[in-house]
């Protein structure tokens, strides 16, 4: 920033700090700033804007300076609308406070692009500092849910279920073939069972990719079964006209898990004494 | 007072939320299990093509009822290319999508009453309703 106008703002430091600490009350309106302490409120408010007039002094506009806080403000869960509100509320503060006292420079163009602009890169940097951080949330929210999405476990030698909770999509469904060839083959799995307990709703699309998966399965030279068919997914599969003759369906885990056994040539024996 | 609500479907997530829809609307009305399964299920594939052939389109679902019965309406509306054989694309097995082709007739056989209109390069209209036994 040009350095009179920075010698300026500087001059009028507490002023502009005593009106901002004033107003921005008025927009802890969320949540998340209401449940925090007063005290720990009005610190970090304080902090904040030490921290805004701070980077008057540089000459550039590059505020990377700012990037720590801004971690910690997006830790603290501060909601961006806040920080945006409290840098116009700022700026208001700033322009009101300078065209008041400094006659000179009353109606400069200059001083108000200057003060724009330094605003305006610091909102920049800062809904860049966000939003990067929801994306890096989004990405890593979307890779626990690939892993949570289509795990194949190994419960016996040769035996491998694959329990499937909730809605699935094109993608998901790639991710349920991929997993379940590759460990099929890595399990040395001869029967897997396919549990769709805790799918939502069965459609011929869910039933189609079970098809083909299975058809798959068969392929690399083991069995498939389907288990947990609800009784009202049974009916709509009927009323589909969906064919599920071709491979083996059990109601429960449990049957299906004995039918596999059998399957394996193999059976549970309880013991005596 | 009747409700209706209406789903934009332009995504796979637009799917989800008509059926959601749906399946809260049917249960309100007092549907069992057996009928929302079959309500949400004709609500996924009605909206899974409109996704597929035309990418976007509305699913409109809302409480219906008459003299002595009440139900659920689905109406899925589309802008998208239109259907040149309605009377084909009926039968069961038929696709242009290499999928079971199971949809369209499996929805006439989910619901009660069916209906399907559509143009050729205008788009398609079909509707379905479930009455309450
Ligand atoms: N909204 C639509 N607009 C244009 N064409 C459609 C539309 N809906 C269905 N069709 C055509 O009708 C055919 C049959 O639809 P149907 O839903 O019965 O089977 P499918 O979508 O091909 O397979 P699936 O069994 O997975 O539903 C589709 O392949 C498509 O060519
Ligand atoms: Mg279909």
């Amino acid at each position: 920033m040009n350095a009179n106008i920075s010698h300026i703002i500087f001059k009028h430091k507490e002023s502009i700090i005593d009106q901002w600490l004033e107003e921005i009350p008025k927009f802890r309106t969320e949540d998340s700033l209401q449940n925090i302490t007063d005290a720990m409120y009005e610190n970090t408010n304080r902090e904040f804007v030490d921290k805004l007039l701070s980077t008057v002094k540089n000459q550039t506009n590059d505020h990377a300076d700012l990037v720590p806080f801004t971690e910690r403000l997006i830790q603290l869960g501060w909601p961006l609308n806040y920080i945006t509100r409290g840098l116009q509320e700022f700026r208001k503060i700033t322009v009101a406070t300078l065209s008041k006292s400094e006659t000179d420079y009353n109606d400069s163009i200059e001083l108000l692009q200057e003060i724009e602009n330094w605003i305006d890169e610091i909102v920049n940097l800062l809904v860049n500092e966000y939003s990067g951080s929801w994306e890096n949330t989004v990405f890593l929210q979307k890779m626990a849910l690939k892993e949570l999405s289509a795990p194949l476990i190994p419960v016996v030698d040769k035996i491998s279920v694959m329990p499937l909770i909730g809605t699935i999509d094109t993608e998901r469904a790639k991710h349920i073939m991929e997993n379940l060839l590759t460990g099929v083959i890595e399990h040395r799995a001869e029967v897997v069972l396919i549990d769709i307990t805790g799918v939502p709703v069965v459609d011929t699309m869910v039933a189609h990719h079970i098809i083909q998966a299975s058809e798959a399965v068969r392929l690399v030279g083991a069995k498939c079964i389907l288990v947990g068919i609800r009784p009202e997914i049974a009916q709509t599969i009927v009323n589909l006209g969906i064919n599920l003759n071709k491979f083996p369906t059990k109601s429960t885990l449990k049957k299906g898990i004995e039918t596999a056994l059998e399957m394996t040539k193999r059976q549970i024996v309880e013991m005596e004494g | 007072m009747q409700v209706q609500t209406h789903v934009d479907i332009n995504s796979e997530w637009g799917i989800v939320a008509a059926r959601q829809a749906g399946r809260k609307l049917a249960r309100e009305i007092g549907f069992g299990s057996v009928d929302q399964a079959r309500i949400t299920t004709a609500i996924s594939e009605l909206a899974r093509n409109i996704y597929l052939y035309a990418n976007k389109g509305q699913i409109y679902i809302e409480e219906v009822s008459n003299a002595n019965k009440r139900g659920v309406k689905i109406t899925a509306i589309d802008q998208g290319p239109g259907i040149k054989d309605v009377r084909k694309v009926m039968e069961d097995g038929f696709t242009t999508s290499g999928g079971l082709g199971a949809g369209l007739p499996g929805v006439r056989r989910l619901m009660d009453d069916f209906t399907i209109d559509s143009e050729v390069n205008n788009g398609t209209t079909i509707s379905a309703i479930k009455w309450l036994r």
